[in-house]
């Protein structure tokens, strides 16, 4: 198996291997179970895939998964984007935050299937070309973590916090900052960051 | 998790008809097998715990175009029963005329959990009782019923002292579920059979001999809004907590005051966290009807509001905070600008 100790030395990447082992859940679609009827809310067979289609980063993605699949797995096993972390996985910790038609949402609260006709936005998409998003330099230039684990979340929830409007004070950061959780404590730095890209994300 | 038949319902006669199909006679609305999803918040979390089980999901989301309206009007205000929590809390009029729904629902959760959880959902949320949620402790007269009750003699720091039976002292967790009770809110009910009304207070049960029965809802039955008469500018939450934010209520008061010329016409007192279900202290507001102000009073009618309260070995700070949290209350409401 690839966890064990010394499988690194041997060249075999745990990353690589999980993207593959996902990689081969993208069969091709075979049980569509919503019907094509809006009338008739025909439940799918529980055993079968379903197929969904998800918005994510502006790219539709094609998927066959297993019903209870979350958006945050299928983010991460599905679709190889990792950026978004599973933390605690039941909506305590924020660490899974991502956009939702631009509002924060937490993935792993989120049936994929519920996410279907919706824009998904990650980590992944905010950078455009070469540049960082406004949030994520103002991370860095605030240094504004250390283990960095919960710091997607922290950047998507950091945005949205800012365009809601509740970045105009740092009693209001924090406030509507609260449902990202830091166990490093990195929140000072957190605060200078949100504040820093506060007005650059505001002028558009 | 265990597995589950999803379908999205496109409007409220298809999502009560999936719901009504797969419901079994006598079955209590938390354990049928059909269960609804709208934010999910509750729903997903409990059954990647086991603690819910439904083999069918009915996505009712799409809902949301029907029933997702706030409509504040010259005799009250009507809110759809899928509004999403943070937009209510965000909206300028019932931060205006309603502070106490403003707050009770800016004070809940996170953010991203206010963004996602729709009112309707939130009034249904379950307990946080870590006996209930942890499906290896056998002892849950909620989750099994007849099977005991662990918390009883475990560690009940979380726990009621209000509305409790021999058989279940689990807290009713939510915020805006006391603004509605103080507010004499209505709760209109979409069923197989139409849309019924009922006060909002005669929607959760107290636990009783059946804490398993959680609310007066039926399965296939849907809460479509909520209803409130008049204004209630001068009303406040406030809510005492084991951190700043994003936690939920050690103790709690919902308070509605009508002051004319520094007396008090009418008052509402409602407590959360410290009750298996919202709770109004009725008791305590007729002490404060006709009567003016002070600092006495406050401490009468706190002492009123938990005349009953019964406390078990480690929540028994919560009489002594509940009352402070009246008090404080009170005085919010009675020196607030409107």
């Amino acid at each position: 198996m690839p966890d064990k100790p010394g499988s690194r030395s041997s060249g075999f990447d745990r990353r690589a291997f999980m993207a593959g082992a996902a990689g081969s859940a993208l069969i091709p679609i075979t049980a569509r179970a919503a019907s094509e009827d809006a009338r008739a809310p025909a439940a799918q067979d529980p055993s079968l895939p379903v197929e969904v289609t998800l918005n994510v980063n502006g790219k539709d993605k094609r998927l066959s998964i297993d019903a209870r699949t979350t958006v945050l797995d299928a983010l991460r096993e599905h679709l190889k984007l990792t950026g978004s972390k599973k933390g605690c996985d039941h909506g305590q910790c924020g660490a899974c935050t991502v956009l939702l038609d631009d509002r924060r949402v937490l993935s792993c609260l989120t049936l994929a299937l519920a996410a279907e006709g919706q824009e998904i936005t990650t980590i992944e998409g905010l950078a455009t070309d070469d540049r960082l998003h406004p949030m994520q330099q103002a991370f860095i230039d605030n240094d504004a973590f250390q283990c960095g684990y919960c710091t997607p979340g922290q950047i998507m929830s950091a945005i949205a916090c800012v365009k809601e409007g509740h970045a105009g004070s740092e009693a209001d950061i924090r406030e509507y900052m609260s449902g990202n959780i830091c166990r490093c404590a990195a929140y000072p730095n957190i605060v200078a960051a949100v504040k820093q890209a506060a007005p650059e994300i505001m002028k558009g | 998790m265990r597995p589950f038949s999803y379908q999205r319902a496109s409007d409220p006669d298809m999502a009560v008809q999936a719901l009504s199909a797969a419901a079994a006679a006598n079955e209590p609305l938390t354990k049928a097998t059909a269960q609804p999803l709208a934010g999910g918040t509750t729903l997903i979390d409990l059954m990647k715990l086991d603690v819910m089980r439904p083999s069918a999901i009915v996505d009712i989301t799409p809902l949301a175009q029907a029933w997702s309206a706030i409509a504040p009007g010259g005799d009250g205000l009507r809110l759809g029963a899928l509004a999403k929590m943070s937009v209510v809390a965000a909206h300028a009029e019932i931060q205006r005329s309603y502070p106490v729904i403003a707050d009770s629902l800016k004070l809940a959760a996170s953010a991203q959990l206010r963004n996602m959880a729709t009112l309707g959902g939130n009034v249904m949320q379950r307990t946080r009782c870590n006996y209930f949620r942890d499906v290896s402790y056998e002892n849950c007269n909620k989750r099994n019923p007849g099977s005991g009750c662990a918390a009883m003699d475990g560690v009940n720091r979380m726990h009621a002292v209000l509305g409790t039976s021999d058989q279940c002292i689990a807290t009713y967790p939510g915020d805006f579920a006391q603004a509605l009770i103080a507010l004499d809110a209505m709760v209109e009910i979409t069923g197989k059979a139409g849309t019924r009304s009922m006060p909002f207070a005669q929607l959760h049960k107290a636990p009783g001999s059946t804490p398993d029965i959680e609310t007066a809802l039926q399965p296939g039955e849907l809460i479509s809004a909520f209803s409130i008469s008049g204004r209630w500018p001068r009303s406040v939450y406030l809510k005492a907590r084991d951190r700043q934010s994003y936690e939920f209520a050690l103790s709690s008061a919902a308070i509605a005051l009508d002051v004319q010329d520094g007396t008090i016409r009418d008052a509402r007192v409602a407590l959360g966290g410290v009750a298996t279900v919202p709770w109004r202290a009725r008791e305590a507001e007729a002490l404060l009807k006709g009567q003016k102000f002070d600092d006495g009073l406050a401490q009468r009618v706190a002492d009123a509001a938990f005349a009953d309260a019964k406390g078990r070995k480690h929540n028994s700070f919560k009489i002594a905070l509940g009352k402070r949290v009246v008090a404080r209350a009170l005085q919010q409401a009675v020196t607030m600008e409107i």
